[in-house]
């Protein structure tokens, strides 16, 4: 059996050169995710805008949407946005946060229920409250900012801090263009969106750390080789594997945009949009290129094992009676 | 890298055996999980977005719980200054304290050593803090008595431990299974209800604080005078739940109060068959009423609902049998709902609903059919391009991910975790992430070959090299995943913890089951070339 084999073996591509083309494409890209962001702005789902979300269903055909329409815009609370959703009958309604605190939220629902009567089935109701909403906008922007920070310590410990700064440029990078993206298609931000991000954020680190490791692993071989020479045969010599698990992680997605159901569409689509769009082309033409600006040379390297081994040698000078 | 002792290889398959076979009771019938012995009853909770039902947080309001303590502080310093004989004018509450003029300047110091009686050490007399929940300060004549903030806090916490036991007694009678009652931080309680077709129901249950007074209505005055002018001292005007509310002028005095209850039961009015709540005094109440209703035989007396009037019936004679019932047009659930709320007695401080999340059951149903077939879905998808793309050691990486997320189930029944859909999605999105750790590996070893090692020795060095990479990058993904579970809540947390232990299952396997199956396959084969 002949195997599949995406990337041929002897791919050599000058990635470093390339970046006087990715670099502009990515801070072009980032100023149109920014002023998206700015003028657009994130179409906050409930849990951050507070309100009430409801799901109904009408059996048989009954729905008429003018009809629900016309009923919710007679009860006067406020913004009211009716979707219809799937083809069975499935209509999605938002109300916008009610003046008036907590419990003025809790008796959307019963007026909800008391205009449309009866033969509907409720399949979801979402309340929440002005107070939890805001707590739950600065757990999401709290638990952001950790995550960044919390994985900014782990590489420095691990990696030089060059490799560090690096990784979080590319990340930032990854955040701002997912968030344009959701700006620009007005998806739902909610809580799940969080969870994207993040996982968005962990795996793009997972590629670039993969690429990374191989610099670090090549820096320490090859002390004689051209920086870019050798930032650009660590790419290519991952490049297969960034390749076939990005085509392993876009199926696996795929599945759960096709079929993974309502409830976590805007999640995958993010996913979809950031990992495999995003998080692999930044790891490859803007996290490992950016070494060169950050001072990772072959020569910087040499020159700092020199320095080690000779503070080495003279401790142990010290040392030595 | 490849030589594994048979101790070592049994320990690797044992392991990862049983962690796999802990996720078996979770796919039992309940007849056949129950007949388990109870060490291995541990299974997965399904998320309330998959089986439907409610989660709703509720929050004692700080502000009614220092209300309720000014209250109760204005009536006992009116008390200890009344039972010491001290004067005092203009006791009230002002603001966020109580104030009192003592009429004369002698009494002040006598005063101050009464009403610091009043102030408790935090955390009940075995406290040791030293700290007291209210201040008592003076100047000139007046005193202050203000409830500290740690006091108020203490009472919070007091009031949510008490509201859950109340909570628990209303929710148990509602029958459902499983329900979860927990403190969230100082002042919430979470309630999870599974399987629940009419949330409204159970708010109105969890909504109310059921404080139930039986009061003497005031007939000096009609209600309509009384909202006008100025109502008689020591009465409140209360409305009816009717539509249009229905106003009465209510003494404040309480004759008897829910507190004195023994038993409430719904039932129906023998002659009218109304649905009414039928209820029974102890002794002390009991006592009471009977004292009250032989004082105002003709006048009619309230039934008092949180602060709404339930119905006024007229004292046609003494009541002495410590019994009685109460009859407002009710429908059948709502007299049912009543008498719950009564036998699990009064909330010590109204409760507001902060955040409300209900799924249907058709909707958790599809959730569920929507997430298998993901997963099937995906997972087929990735293991057709791995053998694709690898052949037999694409297999191998197929078993090793298939063993992954049995083991991703088996832990998840161990810790008793609940599975959401996003936790569906988690276990997705592992597998195209569990499947990488195997690409790694593989790229590796193919080009350790390519730089002209023998087959054996690429494979050695693939395995060697590629471990370090896959401990790195999964660490930092489940950094991710560890803040995600620390942040989140609900679903997203159910999210994290699949993607969690998804991480360490693949780091795991990596290290051990895909190396144990090349290793058996490299020692049988004795392979010659790569094969990839």
């Amino acid at each position: 059996m002949r195997l599949l084999r995406i990337v041929p073996d002897d791919t050599n591509f000058d990635f470093i050169r390339f970046r006087r083309i990715s670099f502009p494409i990515s801070a072009l890209l980032s100023i149109v995710a920014l002023v998206a962001f700015f003028t657009m702005g994130l179409n906050f789902g409930i849990d951050f805008k507070g309100g009430t979300l409801l799901e109904v269903r009408y059996a048989n055909n009954t729905l008429n949407i003018a009809d629900v329409r016309s009923r919710l815009e007679s009860l006067d609370l406020g913004e009211v946005q009716i979707q219809e959703i799937g083809g069975e009958g499935e209509v999605l309604i938002r109300v916008a946060q009610q003046p008036g605190g907590e419990q003025a939220q809790q008796q959307v629902v019963s007026k909800v229920r008391a205009a449309l009567g009866e033969g509907v089935e409720y399949r979801r109701i979402e309340v929440v409250g002005p107070r939890v909403s805001q707590e739950l906008l600065s757990y999401g922007i709290v638990g952001l900012m950790m995550a960044v920070v919390c994985i900014l310590i782990y590489l420095w410990f691990r990696f030089e801090w060059q490799f560090a700064l690096g990784a979080s440029i590319a990340n930032f990078h990854d955040i701002v263009l997912t968030i344009g993206f959701m700006a620009i298609f007005q998806i739902d931000f909610d809580l799940t969106s969080v969870a994207a991000l993040l996982t968005i954020l962990g795996y793009s680190l997972n590629d670039t750390i993969v690429i990374y490791d191989r610099i670090r692993e090549m820096l320490r071989r090859y002390k004689k080789m051209p920086t870019d020479e050798l930032l650009n045969a660590s790419i290519n010599s991952t490049l297969s594997r960034s390749v076939i698990t990005h085509v392993t992680v876009t199926l696996a997605l795929l599945a759960l945009v096709l079929f993974g159901g309502r409830a976590i569409h805007s999640f995958s689509v993010t996913m979809m949009f950031g990992v495999v769009l995003v998080g692999t082309y930044t790891s490859i033409f803007i996290a490992s290129p950016l070494l060169i600006y950050l001072g990772v040379s072959t020569r910087a390297m040499a020159e700092k094992a020199e320095k080690e081994a000779k503070s080495a040698n003279s401790k142990a000078e010290r040392l030595a009676p | 890298m490849l030589y594994f002792s048979k101790w070592k290889a049994f320990a690797i398959l044992a392991v990862s055996a049983i962690i796999c076979l802990m996720a078996v009771p979770s796919l039992l019938s309940q007849s056949a999980y129950d007949s388990l012995p109870s060490f291995l009853q541990r299974k997965i909770v399904l998320g309330l977005d998959l089986q439907g039902g409610s989660y709703i947080v509720l929050q004692v309001d700080a502000q009614s719980v220092r209300k309720i303590r000014l209250e109760q502080l204005r009536d006992d310093a009116r008390r200890v200054l009344r039972d010491a004989k001290i004067g005092y004018t203009g006791l009230a509450i002002q603001g966020e304290a109580v104030e009192v003029r003592i009429r004369e300047g002698q009494d002040v110091e006598a005063a101050l050593t009464q009403l610091r009686t009043l102030a408790l050490p935090i955390g009940g007399a075995m406290a040791t803090t030293g700290q007291l929940d209210t201040d008592v300060s003076r100047s000139g004549n007046t005193i202050e008595l203000a409830p500290t903030s740690a006091g108020v806090q203490s009472r919070t916490i007091q009031a949510v431990s008490q509201s859950i036991e109340i909570i628990r007694k209303r929710i148990d009678q509602l029958g459902t299974t499983e329900p979860s009652i927990q403190r969230q931080g100082a002042d919430r309680i979470q309630v999870q209800v599974p399987g629940l077709q009419d949330p409204s129901r159970l708010k109105a249950l969890l909504g109310q604080t059921a404080q139930l007074t039986f009061r003497l209505v005031d007939n000096t005055m009609s209600p309509q005078q009384a909202l006008q002018g100025r109502a008689p001292a020591g009465t409140d005007v209360l409305t009816s739940q009717d539509n249009p509310p229905v106003p009465y002028l209510i003494e404040q005095r309480v004759l008897v109060a829910g507190e004195d209850l023994t038993d409430a039961q719904p039932g129906f009015e023998p002659t009218t068959r109304e649905p009414v709540v039928t209820f029974r005094f102890n002794t002390n109440g009991a006592r009471r009423f009977a004292e009250a209703t032989q004082a105002n035989v003709g006048r009619p007396f309230a039934i008092i609902l949180d602060n709404h009037v339930i119905s006024a019936p007229v004292i046609r004679e003494p009541i002495l049998g410590g019994s009685g019932q109460i009859s407002g047009n009710f429908t059948v659930q709502e007299a049912n709902d009543l008498s719950i709320l009564l036998r699990a007695g009064a909330l010590p401080v109204p409760l507001q609903v902060v955040e409300e999340r209900t799924v249907g059951p058709g909707l958790g149903a599809d959730s569920i059919r929507a997430g298998l077939i993901a997963s099937i879905v995906g997972a087929t998808l990735v293991a057709l391009f791995m053998v694709a793309t690898y052949g037999l050691f694409g297999v191998i990486a197929n078993i090793a991910v298939a063993i992954n997320v049995g083991m991703i189930f088996g832990l998840l029944a161990m810790l008793g975790a609940t599975l959401s859909l996003p936790g569906i999605a988690g276990v997705v999105l592992t597998v195209g992430i569990a499947v990488d750790s195997n690409v790694l590996i593989y790229e590796r070893i193919r080009e350790e070959a390519r730089a002209g090692r023998s087959a054996i020795s690429a494979i050695d060095a693939g395995f060697s090299r590629a471990l370090s990479t896959i401990l790195d990058s999964n660490i930092t993904t489940f950094i991710a995943a560890a803040v995600l579970f620390y942040v989140g809540s609900g679903p997203v947390r159910g999210f994290a913890i699949t993607f969690g232990i998804g991480i360490m299952t693949t780091v795991f396997t990596a290290f051990t089951l895909t190396r144990l199956m090349v290793a058996l396959w490299v020692r049988w084969q004795r392979p010659q070339r790569v094969p990839i």
